[in-house]
């Protein structure tokens, strides 16, 4: 008896924990915003991108060709771009200012100019 | 009391011959014992980029390797070996082009009086078919050897496109450094810089700080490393690193510029920012004097 009594509790804390990360989730969802950027030898599409400070964003990533990188230092935020899938980045700029951002995995002869900027306003 | 090596010979009640018998562990010995005794010269040549046109950053980008081959036989005194830290090539989309241009480039260094060579790839070499065209020519792309009471560790940080050196890699340099004292003359190379030297122009390596980390026990470690094009040193901790110019065109300083591009060419200082180093491992002080030279092969 004790143990199903155990057993209910751990369910009944379980879904409720559920149901809180599933709202922190939806209220996340509702708010954020979908960026998408292709990739592809050697550039960026779009590659200037304007975001509001404190506004929660996804930039969706799809490269047409190969392995690239996203990196922009002065947001601290990367991530690898693979081929075949779509790669999500999401954060919330925590900051104004502009921010440039380049491929970080060497992709060929272009490599160096694959560069974009982020702009962040208030 | 200084001992010199006829010294060491007498004291050891040896002769020559056994030196050269190759016979046990006493020869071994007596062999590391002197060797330890030797200060020695190398000379560093480091992205060469052989391939790469672009006559308002080069105009001599088909002459100026060769110079530098021509200037390093000149030195006085031949380097007991040469070090070439990456980028012998420029990038290549095709990988028929990769081949010819390391073949090219092999031709080139074959003229060099000095014949021990050691070479890693950089990413223009490497990056885009890890290290598969530059294994066929030069062979491994990280490995060690012993010189002189010197320890020497080949790093690769390129041929991985995400710019780690990777597990695999850093298990290998760990299990290598368990062999050494904590007080082993240590000489690191890379191409990439182990730290984060400017990661915005991507001028770091992704897990550099594993390399560092394990490097840390050890109290006499010193880096040489290329990819940056310009002189540069700085210590992380005990540890220094010392990047080298390179021989096609000069990178502007980290951070000095919104945009990282080749420095154009001065046709009143030609080959301004080009050059090669000479390394005078100063073996019982455990220190490393470093010579600049110009692609001519003028001290600077």
């Amino acid at each position: 008896m004790k143990s199903i009594k155990s057993g209910l509790l751990i369910y009944s804390a379980l879904a409720a924990f559920t149901l809180i990360s599933m709202r922190g989730y939806l209220v996340a969802a509702e708010n954020e915003r979908v960026i998408q950027i292709t990739a592809k030898k050697f550039e960026y599409s779009p590659k200037e991108i304007t975001l509001k400070k404190g506004v929660p964003v996804v930039l969706e990533f799809t490269s047409l060709d190969r392995l690239h990188g996203f990196n922009c230092p002065g947001l601290g935020i990367r991530m690898d771009i693979r081929p075949g899938k779509v790669n999500r980045l999401q954060f919330v700029p925590d900051k104004v200012g502009t921010f440039p951002f380049h491929c970080d995995n060497f992709c060929g002869s272009g490599h160096e100019g694959m560069r974009g900027m982020i702009t962040v306003t208030e | 009391m200084k001992i010199d090596r006829r010294d060491f010979l007498k004291l050891a009640g040896i002769g020559s011959a056994v030196f050269a018998s190759g016979l046990g562990g006493w020869d071994h010995w007596a062999k590391r014992a002197l060797a330890a005794e030797d200060d020695f010269f190398f000379v560093q040549l480091s992205d060469t980029h052989w391939g790469f046109t672009g006559p308002a950053v080069n105009p001599d980008s088909a002459g100026t390797l060769k110079k530098a081959v021509e200037a390093v036989n000149n030195l006085k005194i031949q380097p007991d070996f040469i070090m070439f830290t990456g980028d012998l090539t420029h990038v290549t989309d095709d990988d028929k082009d990769r081949r010819r241009r390391l073949s090219e480039f092999q031709d080139i260094i074959s003229k060099l009086k000095a014949k021990n060579m050691r070479f890693m790839p950089g990413e223009h070499d490497a990056g885009l078919d890890e290290g598969e065209a530059f294994k066929k020519f030069f062979g491994k792309t990280h490995y060690a050897f012993d010189h002189k009471g010197v320890h020497f560790i080949v790093l690769d940080n390129v041929s991985d496109s995400t710019s780690t050196i990777g597990e695999d890699q850093l298990e290998w340099l760990s299990a290598d450094l368990k062999q050494q004292d904590k007080n082993s003359r240590i000489v690191v190379f890379t191409h990439r810089p182990l730290f984060d030297l400017y990661p915005d122009w991507d001028w770091y390596t992704r897990d550099g700080a594993k390399a560092i980390e394990m490097l840390i026990p050890y109290s006499n470690v010193t880096i040489f490393y290329g990819h940056i094009h310009q002189e540069h040193h700085k210590n992380t901790g005990h540890i220094a690193h010392h990047a080298a110019k390179g021989l096609m065109f000069p990178l502007p300083a980290p951070g000095s510029v919104p945009v990282k591009n080749p420095i154009p060419w001065d046709a009143n200082q030609p080959y301004r920012g080009l050059g090669f180093r000479n390394v005078e491992a100063k073996v019982k002080e455990t220190r490393y004097a470093i010579s600049e030279f110009s692609v001519r092969g003028e001290k600077l």
